[in-house]
């Protein structure tokens, strides 16, 4: 196992995101953004690996990550996401969406655009609890059960669905361009088509009869019909949204909230996934065919069920077959990559050979050499 | 006794009178209407409650990560399995208590760092300030280790002190390097202070190394330099792995002693007063030691280096003598010890009692005592204490310290697992603070819920769902309301918000959140009404994917099987109407009959005609139920029909 390196901040980080790196060159993201929460005074931070800018005093700490600015925000951060290399959009718990532009000569971020209150309930504000870009536009989704979509470049707002959940949404994504899929707070994915002027989601997907909130979504980069989420039972969901509206396959992952999940985005035979038990894993699909395994179940859900629970040495790798139809084909192995932690990881983000996440025991954890 | 003296900005003690109430880490002081005998009020009155903290330790930045790393170790420690017998454990727990040390001395550093490049000089001496108290919290910590923890025997013993005394003692080294930087190093003015400390601190070979360079610059003097580096290269050192016993190590070390009293005898450094006071130094004298009390600086490094050149073997027992004596010969004994030499004292002592009283005393924030006192617990150092309040030191110190950190907004989270690992109260203080965190969003929400439920503090998350719940209800997010009810398992609020949505498809014709309600599954069997409104939404989907008989038989059942409130059975039957003006018969027979029987007894108990209702909406009532007995008994007669048609 490769070393993963902590950095203890002095605030619960909430979010953290890679600046996204131009595809075409096969460079290695250097900055991160965090968010913090439950602070007296909470902020955005963008920070960088390598020593550009900043003059590294100790050698010793080569790669330990440096504070390049931060600036204050108003609430929790609850969500953060780049827009382009130069500005992020920030979720706030006061109901407001933020962009924040990022000045690389004299490293200060400032406000671009706020939408104040654009999340809010008759006669208080409303979290806003996730956003997700696809330049220009911007969508986020709250507790107020909203769906709103913006434009970077105006000031007003384009669309704004009412009531689309009569719960809270906890997570949203561009399923391809003007489709978004939302999770909600009672287990259920939707799919909305914001081309169509109706208030009503295109498909609604769920496990029946099981009402387990879902927490976290992510499209495959490639395939954009499979979507994995993660739930409050830490379990982690492949679902198809051509076919039916019932997952593909369900395992239990974590102990307990499953906060984020990530395919790696260019080698998607990888998967991350972090929770509130404290743990970070990293799945990997060994499959033979073009096809991952998180597909060879066909269609009947299966159940897999790692060996344990978390051990708490962590480090060690637990290696489980599908136990479904052809099973044979496929194998999944997963690794935990942090050393035993009792307090919730939030967030992650992975690109290229670097992982970022951040945890409630104030510490952003950097690995420069994820085995993908 | 300490006192604290904090002066209250806008407030004129002299005039006015001053109330105050304790809360866990601060004090809210306000000003009274209390008026003085005699006395006119004057002045306008201040109208602020203040917050006045003690501990203001918790919101420094860089101490948050000490909390934090800390928190880390604690968790671990806890986890060492009670079953290995304690012999095994003693490794894991020097190794631990290293741990500890080793993020004091990172804090310590990063706020040397900041203080010495801030350029607020009240910032600089309150960073200044803190790097002390890190200091001094490190010395006693490695001095405990060494004592308590690691608990070495007799040889090992000065050994461990020698290390303590060159870890905080880290001058010399910094004042070596400069000497070895300057051209000429023998003519630095430092250079014999130098050489001394080395032999104060017992580093012999460097030491050794430094007076090669003077040997070689005074040829003539080449004999007397050979001499005493024989001496110093011969000194034996205890070690504690070899095969050599303790009397065998003793009888060498008494050969070396009298080695060196022969060469001051016959006066072999008499012409360097520098070597001779360092053959003074290595027999022991006294008077020459003290001689040094620049270079040695502290009490305990004398008795450290006195105890090398003089008891190399000393037991732990005998340490407390030696200890009482060094420092009354040391300090001046006009001026009362501080509060550091007296818990070093105590250590020496092996006073552990006395040790974590006056750190308790002397330190501003339990950090310091609470992780000390549990691993020496763990290493069941403190078994025979207990107090008369309480459960036990360590608990009562621990609680303490997580209910500081309770108060903080952020670092709440950290006190859980201390509470953990209280057995007689931390659970009780759990309950009571967990049920006070202020719920800003349901992510937080969520985190608290977890952390209630992983401990079954049913109480506890049956309060914050319900806090949600209402939350949800206020904002008119029925839907959120419900979950939350669901998930506390909330009867009584599940069917009132039940009542809610029926209400608002009663004004307004139609339900709100379906994707909801078509989705409750086994959790619609909370609470009845639950259950109804469940089933409710499900006849009217069956209607509406025209499954009339489906639906007929469930509308029936809701009644008969009492699903439905009594209230709510006249919307019932008028859904029923339209399926009993299809044109195909949809109720038997028997539903019929049940059916009448239903309105018979909805409309025998209201004979009497409610004086308060408007005489409009009592027509149109009685309208509704003419409407429906006609439709009914045009019902029977068609199924009558029909089934005898059937049969024959």
């Amino acid at each position: 196992m490769d070393s993963i390196n902590a950095k203890y901040v002095s605030q619960k980080i909430s979010k953290t995101r890679w600046r996204p790196v131009s595809s075409a060159s096969l460079q290695q993201p250097e900055f991160f953004a965090t968010g913090s929460w439950d602070n007296e005074e909470n902020k955005v931070s963008l920070w960088t690996i390598g020593d550009h800018g900043v003059i590294n005093m100790d050698d010793d700490f080569e790669g330990d990550p440096q504070l390049l600015c931060d600036i204050k925000h108003s609430g929790d951060v609850l969500d953060l996401q780049f827009l382009d290399s130069d500005r992020l959009v920030t979720a706030s718990s006061s109901g407001a969406v933020t962009i924040y532009r990022h000045h690389p000569n004299s490293q200060t971020l400032s406000v671009a655009h706020q939408w104040d209150r654009a999340h809010h309930y008759p006669c208080d504000n409303a979290p806003c609890t996730g956003v997700v870009c696809n330049s220009p536009e911007v969508v986020s989704v709250g507790e107020d059960g909203r769906i709103i979509l913006f434009r970077a470049d105006q000031t007003g707002v384009l669309r704004i669905i009412e009531n689309a959940d009569s719960s809270t949404i906890h997570a949203v994504t561009f399923l391809r361009t003007a489709e978004v899929l939302t999770v909600n707070s009672i287990g259920q994915l939707k799919l909305w088509d914001l081309r169509q002027q109706s208030n009503e989601p295109a498909q609604i997907l769920s496990l029946t009869g099981d009402r387990v909130p879902l927490h976290c979504l992510d499209r495959h980069p490639n395939q954009q019909h499979i979507v994995a989420t993660g739930g409050q039972d830490g379990m982690l969901c492949i679902w198809d949204v051509r076919q039916g509206n019932m997952p593909f396959s369900l395992m239990e992952a974590h102990s307990a909230e499953m906060w984020e999940v990530h395919f790696h985005p260019s080698n998607p035979d990888h998967l991350f996934t972090c929770s509130e038990d404290g743990s970070l894993l990293h799945w990997e699909t060994s499959s033979s065919s073009d096809t991952p395994s998180f597909l060879q179940g066909g269609r009947n859900t299966s159940m897999v069920s790692r060996s344990a629970i978390a051990p708490a040495g962590g480090n060690q790798s637990i290696i489980s077959a599908w136990l479904s139809g052809d099973s044979g084909k496929g194998q999944l192995e997963t690794t935990h990559m942090l050393p035993s932690q009792t307090l919730s990881v939030n967030s992650l983000d992975v690109l290229s050979q670097c992982l970022v996440c951040g945890t409630d025991g104030e510490a952003v954890y950097v690995s420069r050499q994820v085995p993908v | 006794m300490n006192m604290f003296l904090q002066l209250i900005p806008g407030i004129n003690s002299q005039r006015k009178h001053l109330g105050f109430v304790w809360g866990p880490g601060d004090i809210l002081v306000y000003e009274t209407q209390h008026k003085a005998a005699g006395k006119q009020p004057v002045g306008p009155s201040c109208q602020d409650v203040q917050v006045v903290r003690k501990d203001e330790d918790i919101y420094s930045p860089i101490l948050r990560k000490l909390f934090n790393e800390s928190h880390h170790i604690f968790v671990g420690l806890q986890n060492i399995k009670d079953d290995l017998p304690s012999k095994n454990k003693k490794p894991q727990f020097v190794s631990i208590s290293k741990n500890y040390r080793s993020i004091i001395r990172a804090c310590m550093e990063e706020l040397q760092q900041i203080a010495v490049s801030t350029r607020d000089p009240t910032l600089a001496a309150q960073y200044g300030n803190q790097v002390s108290i890190l200091l001094a919290v490190e010395l006693i910590w490695n001095l405990c280790e060494v004592l308590f923890i690691d608990a070495a025997p007799a040889g090992s013993l000065l050994l461990h002190l020698l290390d303590w005394v060159r870890l905080h003692k880290a001058e010399v080294d910094e004042k070596a390097r400069d000497v070895l930087r300057c051209e000429s190093p023998t003519r630095h003015q430092f250079f014999w202070d130098v050489v001394v400390s080395f032999v104060l601190q017992g580093r012999m070979e460097e030491a050794r190394s430094m007076l090669a360079k003077q040997a070689t610059l005074q040829p003539a003097a080449q004999g007397m330099f050979k001499r005493m580096d024989n001496l110093l290269a011969k000194m034996p050192i205890y070690n504690p792995g070899s095969t050599q016993t303790l009397p065998e190590f003793e009888m060498k070390w008494r050969q070396w002693h009298e080695e060196c009293d022969a060469c001051l005898q016959d006066n072999s450094f008499a012409s360097s007063p520098h070597l001779e006071t360092i053959c003074k130094i290595l027999l022991g004298d006294d008077d020459t030691l003290l001689e040094q009390k620049e270079l040695l600086g502290t009490w305990y490094h004398y008795v450290v280096t006195r105890l090398l050149y003089t008891h190399p073997t000393v037991k732990p027992i005998d340490l407390h003598y030696y200890a009482q004596m060094c420092m009354d010969r040391f300090l001046d004994s006009r001026s009362p010890p501080e509060p550091l030499d007296s818990i070093l004292l105590a250590a020496f002592e092996f006073d552990l009692h006395q040790v974590i009283k006056d750190c308790s005393i002397a330190l501003n924030n339990w950090w310091f005592v609470a992780h000390l006192t549990d691993l020496l617990d763990h290493c069941k150092l403190l078994q025979s204490h207990n107090l008369h309040f309480g459960s036990n030191l360590r608990e009562f110190l621990l609680l303490e310290y997580a209910s500081g950190l309770f108060t903080h907004h952020s670092l709440w989270q950290l006190a859980v697992d201390y509470f953990d690992h209280c057995q007689g109260f931390g659970r009780t203080y759990l309950e009571l603070l967990m049920e006070r965190v202020p719920l800003d969003t349901e992510r937080k929400a969520l985190k608290v819920l977890r952390i209630c439920e992983k401990r079954q503090m049913n109480e506890q998350v049956r309060s914050i769902c319900k806090i949600m719940a209402m939350r949800a209800l206020r904002n008119n997010r029925l839907g959120s309301a419900l979950s939350w009810s669901i998930r506390a398992k909330d009867a009584a609020f599940a069917t009132l918000i039940s009542e809610r949505f029926l209400q608002d498809y009663c004004s307004h014709g139609q339900f709100s959140d379906l994707d909801l309600i078509d989705n409750l599954g086994p959790a619609m069997l909370l609470s009845d009404r639950l259950t109804f409104l469940g089933k409710y939404r499900e006849f009217h989907r069956l209607y509406g994917e025209k499954h009339f008989t489906e639906a007929a038989k469930l509308l029936l059942s809701l009644m008969t099987a009492k699903i439905a409130p009594q209230s709510f059975w006249m919307n019932l039957l008028t859904d029923a109407l339209p399926l009993l003006e299809q044109k195909e018969v949809i109720f038997s027979v028997d539903q019929t009959h049940e059916l009448m029987y239903c309105l018979e007894e909805l409309t025998s108990g209201k004979t009497q005609s409610n004086p308060d209702r408007p005489m409009q909406e009592e027509d149109l009532e009685t309208t509704k139920i003419e409407l429906l007995r006609l439709a009914l008994a045009r019902n029977l007669a068609m199924a009558i029909v029909k089934e005898g048609t059937v049969e024959a």
